[in-house]
């Protein structure tokens, strides 16, 4: 398996990020390398093994369905680049 | 002795016989400070105004008496991934370079609750991705031991702060090495307990099936007093466990004789340095001496660790750093042409390249078609690897090695090949994906640079990983070396 720049290119738009033609080209000389090293894996005989998600043995946590006192509205958008009326706010998404 | 070589327990004694105040304690922490870290760059921000008002607060409790908190008064640090009201938190990225947390980390409450003095934040690999510190989007943190080396990573500023005697204790997190290494690396203690025993509540997520927060201090008893500051379940962290915390300060009384402890050939693999193997060797002579035994024994799965843990702390993260998209917090690029544009834009110009190499190899192993053959054989790799834990665990108490396999190299010499960093854990790794508590203690020093010794224990044995690291301490000076840092 080895990535291309048009890989490189179609998991930095699943990855929302916007690579230079110098990220990209450096991206897809290491991630190379890494997922070669990667194909160590494929030496491991896995049938019948069950993936591990989490070490400790959990279940679901659940609580009372109750409302509890949140985030004054000022504190919440204390960090906000843009903010409107209490509301974060972005660019149109209907054009 | 100066007042940074004594130990928590000297510093209550003193504070309790009014030959100290807290308020000295916390100058003397800021002196320390000034003088070295324009070299150390272990401190991303400083809490002056805070601690100075905190160290007032606590000298006038301790002139009218009450009962006093468990870290009274102690000058400490914390990495900048744990989030703390009115002081910036920045997880050594730009993109949260102007970020002024709303809420306090559950760690921070109970330090509150401790009564230690927080000092400030501490410098770290952004998002505790590496082994460096040198993906600081800040400024690198430097070895006190050398200036010329690196103090590890990701906890690399917490570590190297213990180090330079600015603090006496710190927290760090540890992924897949992040506490131990630093710790190693600089020569002082440090403690990544089991997974889910310390709140993840307000620490900052990089893989969060393998992050826990842990003490970096310089001796195992400081570890002990801060470990029992901050242990315990929160509601507030599902995954926090709900058990009964033990009494770790009574835990290191006792001795380690028929202690039975495993020493997995793997760990003195190819790339151990022999220096290294050397002292890893001494150690265990000391252990034998105080009547434990130990025997050679094999984790099989060791060789496929990184690998696996490369995947899937990757894919964590990539899902985990979803969040920071230009809407709520941090960086927003200007003048965005749609939402689209703002998202990759304000990532782009907020994230490093490591960062970024993580969350694209992360993408693509959880991408359509790739999942199976990358992800899930990463979680079935996982699970072999704890199994080869479970089997020597039923023969062993603990496991030791080293916790790296070299001592600290050079700032520049690897950070252009991400995987001969990656390799750096070989030691560290296979013990997160286990999620299993492990200590890094000095044992010497190899060409004037220090060297840890990894003693791993049973889910939630903390009490027996600190006996041993204790007993280990009590029969040797390593700990007592400092840096000349001149």
């Amino acid at each position: 398996m080895t990535i291309n720049l048009k890989d490189v290119e179609h998991v930095a738009n699943l990855a929302r990020l916007e690579l230079t033609e110098t990220e990209k080209e450096q991206f897809a000389g290491q991630l190379n390398a890494i997922l070669k090293y990667a194909e160590k894996l494929n030496e491991l005989d896995t049938d019948g093994i069950e993936p591990t998600s989490h070490v400790m043995p959990m279940a679901n946590v659940m609580r009372e369905d109750q409302v509890r006192p949140s985030w004054p509205i000022e504190k919440v958008l204390r960090n906000a680049p843009d903010e409107e009326n209490g509301q974060f706010k972005v660019p149109a998404v209907l054009e | 002795m100066s007042l940074f070589d004594m130990r928590l327990s000297e510093i209550h004694n003193r504070l309790a016989n009014k030959e100290l105040s807290v308020s000295e304690l916390t100058e003397a922490s800021f002196r320390r400070i000034a003088d070295t870290d324009h070299k150390v760059g272990a401190f991303l921000a400083l809490n002056e105004d805070g601690a100075r008002k905190q160290a007032a607060e606590l000298d006038a409790q301790l002139a009218s008496g009450g009962e006093r908190g468990l870290l009274f008064g102690l000058p400490g640090g914390l990495k900048d991934n744990m989030v703390t009201e009115g002081l910036r938190t920045t997880c050594g990225s730009r993109f949260l370079e102007n970020y002024d947390p709303i809420y306090d980390a559950t760690v921070v409450q109970k330090l509150r609750k401790a009564q230690s003095v927080t000092i400030g934040k501490n410098n770290m690999d952004e998002f505790a991705m590496g082994g460096s510190n040198e993906n600081s989007a800040y400024r690198p943190a430097r070895n006190p031991w050398n200036l010329e080396r690196v103090p590890g990573g990701s906890s690399g500023g917490s570590a190297a702060a213990v180090a330079a005697g600015q603090v006496y204790f710190s927290l760090g997190s540890d992924t897949g090495g992040s506490i131990r290494q630093p710790a190693a690396y600089c020569g002082v203690v440090g403690l990544k307990p089991t997974y889910g025993l310390v709140s993840r509540f307000g620490l900052v997520a990089f893989a969060s099936s393998l992050d826990q927060i842990g003490p970096i201090t310089k001796n195992v008893e400081d570890t002990a007093y801060v470990l029992q500051a901050i242990a315990g379940h929160d509601e507030r962290d599902s995954t926090s466990a709900d058990v009964n915390i033990p009494d770790y300060l009574s835990a290191l009384n006792g001795d380690v004789k028929g202690l039975r402890i495993g020493v997995p050939k793997e760990y003195f693999g190819e790339g151990i340095d022999p220096q290294v193997k050397e002292k890893v060797l001494e150690a265990l002579k000391v252990f034998e001496s105080m009547g434990a035994v130990w025997e050679e024994v094999s984790l099989p799965h060791t060789d496929y660790a990184v690998a696996a843990y490369y995947l899937l702390a990757s894919s964590e993260a990539s899902s985990n750093l979803a969040r920071f998209d230009g809407v709520r917090y941090g960086v927003r690029a200007e003048n965005p042409a749609n939402l689209l544009d703002l998202y990759r834009r304000s990532r782009s110009e907020g994230f490093g390249a490591e960062v970024k190499r993580r969350i694209m190899l992360g993408t693509y192993a959880l991408s359509s078609g790739y999942y199976d053959a990358y992800y899930k054989k990463a979680q079935q790799a996982r699970t072999l690897i704890k199994r080869d834990f479970d089997q020597v665990f039923e023969q062993f108490d603990l496991i030791i090695g080293p916790t790296a396999p070299t001592t600290a190299f050079k700032l520049g010499e690897q950070i252009n090949d991400p995987l001969t960093m990656y390799l750096n854990d070989i030691c560290t790794i296979p013990v997160s994906l286990a999620g299993l508590p492990a200590i890094s203690v000095p044992c010497g020093l190899a060409d004037g640079m220090p060297v840890g010794l990894q003693i791993i224990g049973k889910p939630f044995d903390e009490p027996a990983v600190l006996r041993a690291a204790h007993a280990y301490e009590s029969h040797t000076e390593h700990h007592n070396s400092r840096p000349a840092l001149s």
